[in-house]
């Protein structure tokens, strides 16, 4: 399956500001189906990594108080064109979803 | 150049799971009280107020689902940035791990049920450091 997450880059010299943005529905587990009334399950991203040539720049830990279709933005020192990023994500149910680019 | 979608099985391996961090904070998160939440979370709830932070959130939030929040900081050798919602029914919201050569500049968006003071805790190897700013919100954002 297509990867869900999209990530953008941009290199400003040695620093690469990181603009990432994934579906998911982030549900808390306390909303409730509107028609049938029943609880929807809790559903929510619990960690998300991103890496840079196989090292760690960022690890964000989410509670279900992250928005849905959740939006991150960092920077990090030390990036160069034709670096390998990476950004992954696990979910309360075992899903994951991940995707890598090239740095340009 | 903006997704690729088709993964190598070499990316994959790339990653081993043994670069990854530590586990995910469950007490910390499923706990009800802010003060609680930094206990779990860094086993201080002892925090010092510092204007270098600087906490971008709303004023006023119309919609609750999605409140945008910055964390920037000026303190030095930043190990993790955290954003806890005081009246959320579970304050912590999400932590930042911060490796060496990140910057302390993280944003996201999260979900505020009712108008709350948000705060930034920010821990460096000095201890824990936090900005605060009140958050209004119309129209609530955790369902039920």
């Amino acid at each position: 399956m297509a990867s869900k997450i999209k990530v953008k880059v941009k290199l400003k010299g040695d620093v690469a500001e990181v603009k990432s943005l994934m579906m998911h529905p982030m549900e808390t587990g306390s909303r409730k189906d509107p028609d049938t009334g029943a609880t929807i399950p809790m559903h929510h991203i619990t960690q998300l990594t991103f890496t840079n040539n196989g090292q760690q720049v960022m690890v964000v830990n989410c509670s279900t108080a992250v928005s849905r279709d959740p939006f991150f933005s960092f920077s990090f020192k030390g990036a160069k064109a034709g670096d390998k990023f990476a950004v992954s994500w696990v979910d309360n149910t075992g899903g994951t979803d991940s995707t890598e680019i090239e740095l340009a | 150049m903006f997704i690729k979608a088709g993964l190598g099985l070499a990316a994959m391996l790339a990653v081993p799971r043994a670069l990854l961090a530590a586990a995910w904070p469950e007490n910390a998160f499923a706990s009800t009280t802010a003060n609680q939440a930094m206990s779990a979370l860094f086993g201080t709830d002892q925090v010092t107020e510092t204007s270098a932070i600087s906490l971008g959130a709303p004023e006023i939030a119309e919609n609750g689902a999605v409140v945008p929040v910055s964390v920037e900081t000026t303190l030095e050798n930043v190990e993790s940035v955290s954003i806890v919602v005081e009246k959320n029914p579970r304050p912590l919201a999400i932590s930042f791990e911060i490796p060496a050569g990140t910057m302390p500049d993280v944003a996201c968006r999260i979900k505020m049920g009712e108008t709350s003071n948000v705060h930034a805790v920010v821990k460096t190897d000095k201890g824990l450091f936090s900005a605060s700013k009140e958050v209004k919100v119309t129209i609530g954002g955790c369902g039920g």
